[in-house]
């Protein structure tokens, strides 16, 4: 029997424990793949190092050199498996190798984890099948908690990484990372998944909850990861700093019934300082380093940073985050730009202004956004009938309960 | 090193008509240019040639034979390569250099070794 003390000493071992094996279980499985070249058998030894490390280190303590201590785990863990299977082919030789203790230098590390980084993300494979690997193999999430996370039943999920682990191996999707020239297209599929696995988290188009909490985190420990592997990419660099401050709002974004409140109404006393000032000095990092083309996180981030230096709603520097909208469609046009372009309009100019260019938009009937927008500028204006067959339009269409909750509420005004 | 079908889907044309010449050339400077993975491959007729064999009720039934693709679409599976090539990437590079990547689509399968 522990006494209060022991006890709370042996949580918090466990505790430190396992946030050391959550940082390092990635650089193991990524270096664990380059040595079998096989997904399969990587995942399988790595996760026996972190049962065994969960095991031991919260008795014996974290050892010095956590990552030596589970590559040496699970890289004999692999070789016994391979030894076993090599047994029964008649294939010696193909363990030996293993057995080899090659340097893992810091910079083998984390190029290993680069490689990963790109082969989960190469463009032969889905969106979705990108997301799910990322959480999986990256982020360490088990199939049961990637399926949870983003709505899918576990045997959907399952099959679906299954599917994605062979088409790495049948198609021959390479492991390593890309030459020089194919960086940037590359890091851009790269940035989508990650964002979109924030997003999915911060902004959940389905269910109850606006902020899918588990998700939000794990896509900013991603935008982490990647400025730690490429601190010289302005579209990581870009990427993080957009997460930091989108998500430095996460307390001020729901009110007490947990419903959805707009950038003015917030209580910017609930936004998160630290992450906004680690994020506007990231999108400084970032511009500094963009080349001519100005990349899209980047431009994103510094409209987002706009909003998050803005003493209030009404103080918002409209002009520069106008002028940032301009250079974001140079690089990223599409509808929703222009709609978020027209809401900052009519802050500027008046709901006729912005009402007139929302109404120049083509492509967005299916967009709920877009219909509450109008209906935000009709009502302003005073032209409530209009206005309520617009949010009428945008309730008919995928919201979730807390938004719909909302526009219900504005509808009911008109 | 992994073998590939690279499937050529473009507007269906007979690629024995003059008139495909200039495009022709195209594909044979292709062929010249990827020599090196390039390990067979053919231009097809036209779909208007094509039979779709059936064994209804399983084997040993029916044969149903039809006339046309086994798919009828705007583009249409008109030639093949096979390569071989280090991974997808060099595959996937090499294919966007054929004609029918930029006037149709190609897909690219790995191939089982048998």
């Amino acid at each position: 029997m522990l006494t209060g003390d022991a006890a709370r000493r042996q949580d918090r071992a466990a505790d430190a424990a396992a946030q050391v094996i959550r940082a390092e279980r990635s650089r193991i499985l990524a270096t664990l793949i380059r040595v079998t070249g096989n997904v399969d058998l990587a995942e399988d030894a790595t996760q026996d190092a972190v049962v065994r490390a969960l095991q031991t280190w919260p008795r014996d303590g974290v050892p010095d050199n956590p990552r030596g201590w589970l590559l040496v785990v699970a890289r004999r863990r692999a070789v016994d498996v391979i030894r076993r299977e090599a047994h029964r082919a008649g294939k010696e030789a193909e363990a030996v190798a293993l057995l080899d203790p090659a340097p893992d230098s810091p910079e083998a590390v984390r190029d290993d984890l680069l490689r990963l980084v790109f082969t989960c993300c190469h463009p032969a494979l889905s969106l979705d099948a990108q997301v799910a690997l990322a959480l999986r193999t990256l982020g360490g999430l088990a199939t049961a908690e990637v399926a949870r996370a983003l709505v899918v039943p576990e045997a959907t999920m399952a099959k679906r990484l299954i599917r994605a682990k062979q088409k790495i191996t049948r198609a021959g999707i390479p492991y390593r990372i890309p030459p020089a020239e194919e960086l940037p297209g590359r890091l851009a599929g790269v940035a989508a998944t990650v964002y979109l696995i924030f997003n999915e988290g911060y902004a959940a188009g389905t269910g109850d909850d606006v902020v899918r909490v588990g998700l939000a985190d794990e896509g900013l420990r991603l935008a982490r990861l990647l400025v730690e592997l490429m601190p010289d990419e302005p579209t990581v660099l870009g990427l993080l700093a957009l997460l930091l401050l989108q998500d430095s709002r996460r307390l001020a974004r729901v009110d007490d019934d947990s419903r959805p409140l707009l950038l003015a109404e917030q209580d910017r006393s609930l936004w998160d300082r630290a992450a906004i000032t680690t994020g506007v000095a990231l999108v400084g990092e970032a511009l500094r380093r963009t080349p001519v083309n100005p990349d899209r996180y980047v431009v994103q981030a510094a409209i987002a940073a706009c909003h998050a230096l803005a003493p209030s709603y009404h103080r918002t520097p409209w002009d520069a985050v106008i002028s940032w909208y301009d250079v974001l469609l140079t690089v990223h046009d599409t509808p929703v730009v222009r709609l978020n372009r027209a809401a900052a309009v009519a802050e500027r100019d008046g709901p006729a202004a912005g009402l007139a260019l929302v109404g120049a938009i083509v492509g967005l009937a299916g967009y709920p956004w877009f219909h509450a927008t109008r209906g935000e500028l009709l009502h302003r204006l005073g032209r409530v009938d209009e206005a309520a067959t617009a949010y009428r339009a945008a309730l008919a269409l995928d919201l979730n309960g807390p938004q719909a909750a909302r526009l219900r509420d504005r509808l009911a005004e008109c | 090193m992994p073998t590939y079908i690279a499937l050529t889907y473009t507007a269906d044309v007979d690629w024995s008509s003059p008139e495909q010449a200039s495009e022709m050339a195209e594909y044979r400077e292709f062929g010249a240019a990827a020599r090196a993975v390039i390990r067979g491959g053919s231009a097809l007729y036209p779909t208007a040639t094509a039979t779709t064999v059936r064994v209804s009720g399983g084997k040993g039934g029916d044969v149903l034979t039809t006339d046309g693709p086994y798919a009828e679409t705007k583009e249409a599976l008109t030639g093949f390569y096979l390569l071989e090539c280090a991974d997808l990437d060099e595959a996937v590079s090499t294919v966007a250099k054929m004609p029918a990547a930029w006037n149709g689509a190609v897909e690219v399968r790995p191939v089982i070794p048998l």
